[in-house]
């Protein structure tokens, strides 16, 4: 929390720079000949919440995937927490990782998907007992305890013996959301978690993450197309345009002043047909 | 030469007796087919292009050959290097070899049919490959496939009487038998046409009923 | 003594291309005909399409093998050569298969098809000829690739009659020389792989001509 307050009062260059907690150095990916990320570099801080705004293609989900080891990247590196991702120091030489390597690091993301990806053979409650139990190992009675009150937190202990067939799309979403939590990560990624929702159904699901975000602890990485929600809930905004971080700052900034003429052309767009949700502008 | 109803009732005991082992024969047969196709499925979906291309060539050449050529192979040939085994062996052996490849390949559309989300999912949780393959791929793989593989048993019960030529007494072989005894042969081959109607058919009405029930069931997720 | 084993190898094969085309061609007319007879709007037809369907599927290819070589004679006083009771007992059996591809195939066409065909006045004949069957046939043809590469392994079947099929000059050639049981064994098997490769590609063949020209 009090890392909070200096991230927000601190001018950049002149507050003591926490170790990140994520860290892309040089990072590439190319499917064969398209090249969808350019070198990005990037850190999170611990406890930071960064927005990720930009047209599709212009390789924001694809950053998230990097690290959550669902893509491998083309070139670069990246570190989670002090350590690589991908790489393994050999002999003073980086090489590939192993998977054993990779899980044990992997084990500080998380990630809440576009479409929901609950396992449907299982109830609610074993959704979110499932990874507990068996990844990190908890007794069963403390993964369902824990699985509970996660549940309520997100308002749905009573599903908890339902099946996801039998939720609507915010519910299934919110289930999502404490199926990650409740694995501890120290960065959870939010790829577009609100896109392929029915839009009475967005409010719901914003409003866990904006809670969860107060809470304060877990960096956030969230790729999405809700402004008004990026602006309120966000420490800082990327925005990303064929394959690089073009501009990058705090929201108020980013929203009222956009410098490059991308991010103006980017915004405008959305400015032009803003209908409601948040006060107008 | 008509039917004659007291030749029937006098063959029809021994006819049922063969029975017991024609169903064992498919059931172990099935046994193999179903624990051997797993495997051979993963095998064929491996990363490595030597692995997948290997088993796809030895599977297709097991499915494109007969069984009959294969019982002969395993009763004939392989006592030449040692291995011999009783003909029930040998006939569940070949036809769970030979059935293998039929359900690897039920097993290999089950799995592509599990959306690519939920392999992603149980990486974003952080599951090991083992954990990914038992706790959440094959559980929504096989349900699906299971009708599907009720009809490969039926269609192995069917081919128990090629195990015959291997010297297994089973249904035909015992009807063989009493023909070549008594000249009569119409009773004992229908019969036994008939017995095998008579397990077969109401098995694969069964399946189909499943069948419709898991494409209801199916329907209404999501 | 590879060399020894050939002509009889192609004698058997000789007589198993045979069986297999005949029966195949014949399975293909009985399959199409009962097929389309399954979807008639006269139950008694359907009826009696479902009977021949259900007992030939629901019976062992080996046991009808047997009923008509064996039994038929002493029901019909008609003894079959071993090759007419094979490709019949082919016929028969692959020909239900082959029904329930039709069948199935026919039944995937849009019910628009046969709408827009009613509304141009065709009979129904002409319907099935003109608009329903053709487009049908594109979806029957992987299907019946692999129920051909069946009715191959099939007549291996013969055996058991006594007909010189490849299987059964492979037995033979076994019967001279027992030490080479694995080679005749693993060459039969080879021989059988490349007939059904091949009969496949013809399939794939015609499965391209019927798809030309569609997008």
């Amino acid at each position: 929390m009090g890392l909070h307050m200096q991230e927000k009062t601190a001018r950049p260059e002149e507050a003591p720079v926490p170790s990140p907690i994520v860290r892309y150095r040089g990072v590439r990916k190319s499917y064969g000949e398209l090249e969808v990320l350019k070198s990005i570099d990037l850190d999170i801080a611990p406890g930071e919440k960064v927005a990720v705004i930009g047209p599709s293609g212009s390789g924001k989900t694809t950053l998230a995937r990097l690290l959550m080891t669902l893509e491998e990247p083309t070139g670069g590196t990246i570190e989670v927490d002090g350590e690589l991702l991908w790489h393994k120091e050999v002999n003073g030489r980086l090489v590939r990782a192993d998977e054993k390597h990779r899980h044990r690091v992997r084990g500080k993301i998380g990630m809440v998907f576009q479409h929901f990806n609950l396992f449907p053979h299982m109830t609610i409650l074993r959704n979110v007992t499932e990874a507990p139990i068996h990844v990190l190992k908890v007794p069963p009675e403390q993964a369902r305890e824990e699985a509970m009150r996660m549940l309520d937190k997100v308002g749905l202990a009573d599903k908890a013996d339902s099946y996801p067939s039998q939720l609507s799309g915010g519910q299934k979403q919110r289930v999502a959301i404490a199926r990650a939590l409740v694995m501890h990560p120290k960065v959870m990624l939010f790829d577009e978690v609100t896109s392929a929702l029915d839009p009475e159904l967005v409010g719901e699901v914003l409003k866990v993450i904006r809670d969860i975000a107060a809470e304060g602890e877990m960096a956030m990485l969230l790729i999405t197309h809700e402004m008004d929600f990026a602006r309120d809930v966000a420490d800082r905004v990327l925005f990303t345009d064929g394959g690089r971080i073009v501009e990058e700052g705090p929201p108020d900034r980013l929203f009222e002043n956009p410098r490059s003429p991308r991010l103006q052309s980017f915004l405008s767009r959305f400015r032009a047909g803003s209908s409601g949700g948040g006060a107008g502008d | 030469m008509l039917w004659s109803w007291d030749y029937t009732l006098k063959i029809l005991p021994g006819l049922l007796r063969a029975l017991p082992i024609t169903i064992a024969a498919t059931l172990a047969g099935f046994a193999v087919a179903a624990v051997l196709g797993l495997p051979l499925a993963m095998l064929r979906r491996s990363k490595y292009k030597t692995v997948s291309l290997a088993t796809r060539w030895a599977v297709d050449f097991i499915r494109s050959t007969p069984l009959l050529v294969q019982l002969f192979f395993i009763f004939y040939a392989l006592p030449l290097y040692g291995i011999s085994l009783s003909p029930f062996a040998c006939g569940v052996i070949g036809l769970g070899v030979h059935y293998s490849t039929y359900l690897s390949e039920v097993y290999r559309a089950g799995i592509e049919a599990v959306e690519r989300g939920q392999w992603e999912a149980a990486v974003a949780l952080n599951f090991t490959r083992a954990q990914t393959w038992f706790r959440v791929i094959l559980p929504q793989a096989i349900p699906p496939a299971i009708p599907v593989m009720g009809n490969y048993l039926i269609a192995m019960f069917k081919e128990t009487p090629l195990l015959s030529a291997i010297t297994l007494v089973e249904l035909l072989q015992v009807a063989k038998t009493l023909g070549s005894q008594s000249f009569r042969y119409m009773e004992p081959f229908t019969l036994v046409g008939l017995l095998f109607l008579a397990l077969s058919y109401p098995s694969s009405l069964l399946i189909r009923k499943a069948e419709k029930r898991l494409n209801r069931r199916q329907s209404t997720r999501r | 003594m590879w060399s020894d084993l050939l002509p009889a190898f192609f004698r058997g094969t000789w007589i198993t291309l045979q069986i297999t085309v005949e029966s195949v061609a014949l399975a293909l007319l009985v399959a199409i005909v009962t097929g389309i007879a399954r979807l008639s709007r006269y139950r008694i037809i359907r009826a009696a399409a479902a009977v021949y369907v259900e007992v030939f599927r629901g019976t062992s290819l080996l046991v009808q093998l047997f009923w008509l070589y064996f039994a038929l004679p002493m029901f019909m006083n008609v003894q079959l050569s071993s090759g007419a009771a094979a490709v019949l007992a082919l016929t028969l059996n692959y020909g239900a298969y082959g029904s329930e591809v039709v069948r199935s195939s026919i039944l995937a066409v849009p019910a628009g098809q046969t709408e827009a065909a009613i509304a141009l006045n065709m009979t129904p004949y002409q319907r099935m000829r003109r608009v329903i069957f053709p487009q049908a046939l594109v979806r029957m043809l992987p299907a019946f690739g692999n129920l051909q590469i069946e009715l191959l392994k099939g007549t291996s079947l013969v055996y058991f009659i006594t007909l010189a099929d490849l299987t059964y000059e492979g037995m033979i050639l076994r019967s001279y020389d027992a030490s080479s049981t694995t080679e005749i064994f693993v060459l039969l098997l080879i021989f059988y792989f490349i007939l059904a490769h091949v009969l496949n590609s013809a399939v794939r063949w015609f499965e391209r001509r019927a798809a030309a020209g569609r997008s």
